[in-house]
């Protein structure tokens, strides 16, 4: 059980870091935020509900570290046409949690975020639960797991390939 | 154009080798194929697997109808509409389960899953009633195929087989890289609206021209073998099977590899227990030439695409507004073989798939591009000049011809020339 203190110096240094990463997707910072993700990161968007079990279903992205790198790859050659115009991107970020910790002191991170995406097609509102593991790496945090539970990921949806 | 052609015009639209911008566009063409096409000719709808066990309901569609398919308590796969026969409310608000009936919550009329009313509220108001006239709606023929179930609103024509035709075989050659010959539909399907005509979408799966300048993106950085298959060099055909059915045939390239699973990116020593289950059920040599050739590249008209190791249904909602849902395909008996179509599917497809993504990119800039009238055609000779019949007479050419989209389109006017 962390001092009130301490506490509130986590939930600033936690709130930090999801504002730095929410920039760094509306910006298109593709490096940078592939640099925020450790070496076993999970960065996983579940379809048909919040609670699908991955290694059975399909999700909308189930990326391990490796694919994290090819999907950023990808988007810097330039030539990933649903993104060459890139969509114009910002989202708000809010009810950031300290969820239950787990076990081996990964740092357990929920919030809410709404997008507005401005793209060739239309503008398009994204809503999503996300939900984090966050870990000290070198004195700097890091991601671990990213969970993107969209609102409406039962329904049939627009071409997402921004970083959500 | 705001009137739909007289049987007698629609050659004026499509001709041998360009088809008219408002066959996509125009709202009114658009009511007369779903008349024409959606609610007449045989149309994909389910797979038996997605309802293995008595009871068991998955609600899907047919164009932007909703269709409820059930195995009823004898065994048998029903296709009931989902409206109620009393106000037409919907009977059913769940993707799928296991339900012996659906009860409407409107005014409480209850239906068995083999679509017969089996009470109503307040039955004294309904004295002498004839129950058996007010079952729900229901596809009117449903016929499948090596578990691949389909549905027609026609009374009479074809039957499925001959509605298949040379294409059957395709899933023939599909079922058979199960050890077992059976495919499942167990992962769920992902849904990626497009704001653009279904056509674009049909057009689009064998268009062997597309993937080296739309997918280079990722061919480049997954260091992928799959462009090679679309090259200028490539021995790869495309086939038009008749009745709108086409195909991109890779397996000339996969049988110059010659080596077991090459066509999946892969090796038998590292799918081991797929290939001794494979060799266990066939002989080693039939097991070999299975895993050399592959699994199919197949459109089935107007809407099943099996694309090697997932499945795509189009379902089109408007006239430029359609919903792919795909999913891995996978294998009965084949567990380490099925994990891996999950990745790679997942990878590839759906709202944020590395190559669909782009795709649908196309297919909505296309939508868009055609509402410009000059010129007014699209252009659909590539290889026409250099078209041949295989062994079985069907026309094959380059993989990058557009053989495919004018089968596609010869078959279409035939459908909208009928009455």
């Amino acid at each position: 059980m962390l001092s009130r203190e301490s506490s509130a110096t986590l939930m600033s240094a936690v709130t930090a870091f999801i504002y730095k990463e929410a920039r760094l997707q509306d910006e298109h910072a593709y490096e940078a935020w592939e640099a925020l993700w450790t070496d076993d990161g999970v960065y996983w968007v579940p379809a048909n509900g919040d609670d699908i079990d991955p290694e059975k279903e399909m999700s909308i992205i189930y990326d391990n570290r490796s694919r994290i790198s090819l999907r950023i790859k990808q988007l810097l050659t330039g030539k990933r046409h649903t993104q060459t115009p890139q969509s114009r991107l910002r989202r708000l970020v809010s009810n950031i949690e300290l969820t239950v910790e787990q076990p081996g002191g990964d740092i357990s991170v929920a919030s809410n975020s709404m997008v507005f995406e401005s793209s060739l097609r239309d503008d398009t509102i994204w809503a999503a639960r996300n939900e984090y593991r966050l870990r000290y790496v070198d004195g700097e945090l890091r991601m671990a797991y990213k969970k993107v539970i969209l609102v409406n990921n039962e329904k049939a949806l627009f071409t997402l390939s921004f970083l959500i | 154009m705001n009137v739909v052609p007289r049987a007698s015009q629609w050659g004026e639209l499509i001709r041998p080798d360009r088809v008219h911008s408002s066959l996509y566009s125009d709202p009114a063409i658009f009511e007369a194929e779903l008349q024409n096409i959606w609610y007449r000719t045989w149309v994909y709808v389910g797979h038996e697997s997605e309802v293995r066990n008595a009871n068991d309901y998955v609600v899907k569609s047919i164009g932007p109808q909703s269709v409820i398919m059930t195995r009823d308590e004898q065994g048998k796969v029903n296709l009931l509409l989902n409206r109620c026969s009393h106000r037409g409310n919907q009977v059913c608000s769940y993707d799928k389960g296991n339900a012996r009936s659906f009860t409407c919550p409107f005014h409480s009329w209850t239906f068995a899953n083999d679509g017969r009313l089996v009470g109503y509220a307040f039955p004294d108001g309904y004295d002498g009633q004839d129950k058996s006239k007010l079952s729900l709606g229901r596809v009117t023929r449903v016929q499948s195929y090596r578990g691949f179930v389909f549905g027609s609103f026609a009374a009479e024509g074809p039957t499925l087989e001959e509605h298949l035709g040379g294409a059957a075989e395709t899933i023939d050659r599909l079922v058979r890289s199960s050890p077992e010959g059976e495919v499942e539909v167990t992962a769920g399907f992902l849904k990626h609206r497009v704001k653009a005509n279904w056509k674009f979408i049909l057009e689009n799966e064998c268009d062997g021209y597309h993937p080296a300048f739309v997918h280079s993106s990722i061919f480049g950085v997954a260091d992928s073998a799959i462009g090679k298959l679309y090259g200028g060099a490539s021995t790869a055909l495309t086939r038009d099977y008749g009745n709108g059915h086409t195909e991109i045939d890779l397996r000339p390239e996969f049988r110059k590899r010659d080596a077991p699973m090459s066509w999946f990116g892969t090796t038998e020593e590292r799918l081991p227990d797929y290939a001794a289950r494979m060799k266990a059920a066939y002989s080693d040599e039939k097991a070999r030439e299975i895993m050399i050739d592959g699994t199919p590249h197949v459109m089935i008209f107007p809407n099943l695409f099996i694309a090697e190791i997932q499945m795509f249904v189009i379902q089109p909602l408007a006239v430029d507004d359609s919903v792919q849902h795909v999913t891995a395909l996978q294998f009965k008996g084949a567990p380490d073989m099925n994990r891996r179509l999950r990745q790679q599917t997942m990878g590839s497809v759906g709202p944020a798939g590395l190559l669909l993504a782009d795709d649908s990119e196309m297919y909505e800039r296309c939508h868009r591009g055609v509402l410009a009238r000059n010129p007014e055609w699209i252009f659909l000779g590539r290889g026409e000049k250099r078209e041949r019949r295989d062994d079985l007479g069907f026309k094959v050419g380059h993989v990058t011809d557009e053989i495919p989209s004018r089968g596609i389109w010869r078959h279409y006017r035939s459908l909208m020339e009928a009455r």
